[in-house]
């Protein structure tokens, strides 16, 4: 089946996900969709896959205009989307996960889908066990389960997210096997990655978005270096970079190991300065944010040691973590970091810890009259948090830290702010540096990574880096590095830096 | 002048929802054939007719208003103790307890009395207490953990009756052997009321309001309610907070169970709870969190349960009608809230 694109644009309040998308990809052929995270990859998925409408656009199938309002419609026109976290049952059997989604009346033919599912494997050469339980199988089997899912439903075109994310090597040769066999039998095959090496070996054809616009297509072969300056370049101005003060050597991690269910990161060593600025690049969820979580003793580690100010605070928990000055900040600011419903006041009251039984509501008041002035923050003491928008809330959340902090650990601090808002979040950060502290920061945004960074480390699927000197790193050099590539080379000539 | 007009409007919400549930209500009375006037005019004169009647408002308030005190600390830390009415049961199944333990020394009455209500207390918060742990250690909804252990409570007090604390002879549903006069909690004269129980009930409720408004734990408690993730990142201990949620209403739940027995049945009777306890959940939902609402709120609920006790004697219809109209009003309050936060949303 060949898919068509016309003209997708979708908004999400004042953001731009997709601009004025076209894309055409012909029947039996392997496409693939490149962009660092927020270019837009996502929604144009989504919207061709019906969880969420286009603002203007149109979808044509063999040329034939469709209207999908829901993952449903979807597949009865034949198109099925694989979610990069399987969106299926674990505590259910495989045969049912199978079965489900199945217009097949009241009484499913459990017999006759087992049948099915076996003729299906064969072809494939998969082997699950239709008894299996899923939350007993891999990431990769619960894939594969998810394809001849859609399959048996009729889907013609799949659309596989992220889908080389968390599964073993020789079950990605089986994924892209059967991929291969898939267009073979006339199957379209949408393959949304940030991996340039998988992309380079599977797709024969390739789009790459950036910030919400298709900037460039290429066919195989492709030249790699082309595909980096279309997903990342810009034209670079980095500020003036003042060279930094360098503190006493204050945060130590020691062989330290941390994983969960999909990423496992290994030894780490590394040696951070007070008043550092270490930014942490990586496609998401390529282990940045398990190491930054770990650093706040959110996740335990597996193995090492995380030593601050001599002091190890390996395997402690996340209030001794608090206590001893790491502060850890959340990229979901409302989700995670805020309480709604309770005022500025009521938060910073909360932050400062308690003094006695009574609060003392004419102290809190004032209190958050001056930080809301020093944050620069547009609401009153009495406004509840909710009603703030996300760079106040950002805001708000950095007014909370205590003094002093030994070190921060930020996600995204400046995710979805105006550079206005970005500047001033950094100058106060900056400020924190200046007394000695230490910030580790997640940044999706190559160039504030480079900018506000005294040095990088670099993560791909659970490798993490050497620390980078940031003042020799381009932005080039950093996209190739988080896409996978260049990793030796780099890290020959700048394995030096490393703590 | 925004906030002054969004005020107007909430108050108009609310009258909205009241009239709202007081249609409804009608609606049934005329389904069931019944004089919708005569009915509501029942119920006042039931509940407001007599000095009497007025102290028996008094006494059902008391109860009601000690487990919405309770429960606003629950609600405030996100949880549904579904497992009041167990709290309450155990409360007064420690008391007669305490009680039977010690009517035969030779302490004072007053010491006996007051042992015995501590005792009931700390029974109510043991219940609790068992309800939270199952919720934080082994992973039970408060609401199943809640409804599991009333049932075991019913039972408790059933097999006490029937079995070691049965009366003389034989036991009864009339519950057991009553306790002297001197044991009692002292009562006005020819009237149900005890003042101690009254002072106990207001003292409560203040309590509350203070503990709720101007302290730490009043605000930490918030912020575990209503985001225990960011509670928890803000370094408040979640889990610790929410035991002592549990072990505080079960404190306030076990003091209205002792005061039903020492001061209102004298012994322990199979339901002893009287259904306070889902009454005080509709009351605490209603209030949504404002201690001081509570008073007024709990005052009419409790009015409500006794002037209906006139409808099956004057007009023939089951008391039950009370029930219908407490159900509906929160109901219509809840839904009409919900109107308004969508609509004003969409403004």
């Amino acid at each position: 089946m060949e898919v068509e694109l016309r003209d997708i644009h979708k908004s999400f309040g004042s953001v731009h996900a997709n601009v004025g998308i076209s894309l055409r990809v012909p029947q039996g052929t392997i496409q693939g969709i490149l962009g660092e995270n927020g270019a837009g990859k996502s929604t144009l998925m989504k919207i061709l896959s019906g969880f969420i409408q286009a603002d203007r656009g149109e979808i044509l199938l063999d040329n034939r205009p469709v209207t999908i309002h829901s993952p449903a419609d979807a597949i009865r026109v034949g198109v099925g989307m694989l979610h990069q976290d399987p969106l299926d049952f674990p505590p259910m059997q495989v045969i049912d996960n199978f079965l489900i989604g199945h217009d097949g009346g009241l009484f499913p033919d459990r017999r006759k889908a087992r049948n099915e599912l076996a003729a299906l494997q064969t072809k494939f050469h998969f082997s699950l066990d239709p008894d299996a339980y899923v939350d007993t199988m891999t990431v990769g089997e619960r894939q594969q389960l998810e394809i001849l899912r859609l399959l048996w439903l009729g889907a013609s075109v799949l659309i596989l997210d992220e889908p080389t994310t968390g599964i073993s090597a020789l079950q990605k040769e089986t994924l892209f096997e059967t991929l291969r066999l898939l267009t073979k039998q006339g199957k379209t095959i949408i393959f949304v990655s940030h991996k340039l090496e998988d992309v380079d070996a599977i797709c024969d054809r390739v789009a790459v978005l950036r910030q919400g616009y298709l900037v460039g297509e290429a066919l195989h072969p492709f030249d790699p270096d082309q595909l980096v300056e279309m997903m990342f370049s810009k034209v670079i101005t980095l500020g003036e970079r003042k060279p930094i003060e360098v503190g006493q050597p204050s945060l130590f991690l020691q062989d330290f190991c941390v994983e969960d269910y999909r990423l496992q990161i290994n030894n780490v060593n590394i040696q951070i300065n007070s008043g550092e600025v270490i930014g942490l690049a990586g496609m998401e969820g390529s282990g940045q944010e398990l190491l930054l979580r770990a650093c706040g003793g959110l996740v335990r580690s597996t193995h090492g040691k995380l030593i601050l100010h001599d002091q190890d605070l390996t395997g402690k928990n996340y209030r001794t973590y608090l206590k001893n000055g790491i502060a850890y900040l959340p990229a979901a600011r409302l989700e995670q970091g805020l309480v709604p419903g309770l005022s500025l006041t009521e938060h910073f009251i909360l932050a400062e810890g308690a003094r006695g039984f009574f609060v003392n509501w004419d102290e809190g008041d004032k209190l958050a009259k001056e930080r809301i002035i020093d944050f620069n923050i547009r609401g009153s003491a009495t406004t509840t948090v909710e009603a703030l928008s996300g760079g106040n809330q950002q805001r708000a959340l950095l007014a909370l830290l205590r003094t002093p902090l030994a070190l921060i650990l930020l996600e995204h601090p400046t995710r979805g702010l105006d550079i206005e808002s970005t500047i001033y979040i950094w100058s106060k950060l900056k400020e924190r540096c200046r007394q000695g502290t230490s910030i580790f920061f997640i940044s999706s945004d190559l160039e504030e990574i480079l900018r506000y960074s005294d040095r990088i480390l670099v993560f791909f699927s659970g490798s993490v880096s050497p620390l980078l000197d940031a003042s020799k790193t381009t932005v080039d050099q950093l996209g190739q590095l988080i896409g996978g590539r260049a990793w030796e080379e780099t890290f020959k000539r700048n394995g030096s830096t490393d703590g | 002048m925004a906030n002054l007009n969004a005020r107007w409007i909430n108050i108009g919400f609310q009258v909205l929802a009241v009239c709202l549930a007081l249609l409804f209500t009608t609606t049934i009375l005329i389904l069931a054939g019944a004089p919708p006037l005569e009915a509501y005019q029942q119920i006042i004169i039931g509940s407001v007719g007599s000095l009497r009647k007025i102290s028996d408002v008094l006494v059902a308030w008391v109860p009601l208003l000690l487990v919405t005190s309770g429960l606003i600390v629950t609600f405030s830390a996100g949880l549904w103790n579904i497992g009041i009415e167990g709290q309450i049961t155990l409360g007064a199944i420690f008391t007669t307890w305490a009680l039977r333990l010690l009517q035969d020394s030779a302490m004072q009455p007053g010491l006996i009395i007051a042992l015995s209500i501590f005792a009931g207390m700390v029974g109510g918060a043991l219940w609790a207490a068992l309800a939270g742990a199952l919720k934080t250690f082994g992973g039970v909804n408060e609401i199943f953990g809640g409804l599991g252990l009333n049932f075991v409570a019913t039972a408790l007090t059933l097999y006490l009756i029937f079995g070691p604390w049965k009366r003389p002879g034989i036991g009864s549903m009339s519950g057991t052997e009553p306790f002297p006069e001197t044991l009692w909690l002292p009562q006005l004269e020819n009237l149900r009321l005890s003042p101690y129980a009254l002072v106990l009930a207001i003292l409560s409720i203040g309590l509350i309001y203070i503990l709720m408004q101007g302290t730490y734990f009043g605000l930490k408690l918030k912020a575990v309610g209503k985001n225990m993730r960011a509670a928890f990142l803000l370094g408040i201990p979640t889990w610790q907070y929410m035991m002592i949620a549990f072990v505080l209403c079960g404190v306030f739940a076990g003091l209205a169970g002792s005061i039903q027995v020492t001061a209102v049945y004298h012994r322990l009777i199979p339901s002893i709870s009287s259904g306070y306890g889902f009454l005080g959940l509709l009351v605490a939902m209603l209030i949504n969190y404002r201690a001081i609402w509570a008073i007024p709120v709990a005052l009419f609920y409790a009015a409500l349960n006794i002037g209906s006790i006139q409808l099956p004697i004057v007009l023939k219809l089951d008391s039950s009608l009370s029930g219908v109209l407490q159900g509906s009003l929160v109901l219509f309050v809840l839904m009409v809230d919900g109107l308004r936060q969508r609509l004003l949303r969409k403004a």
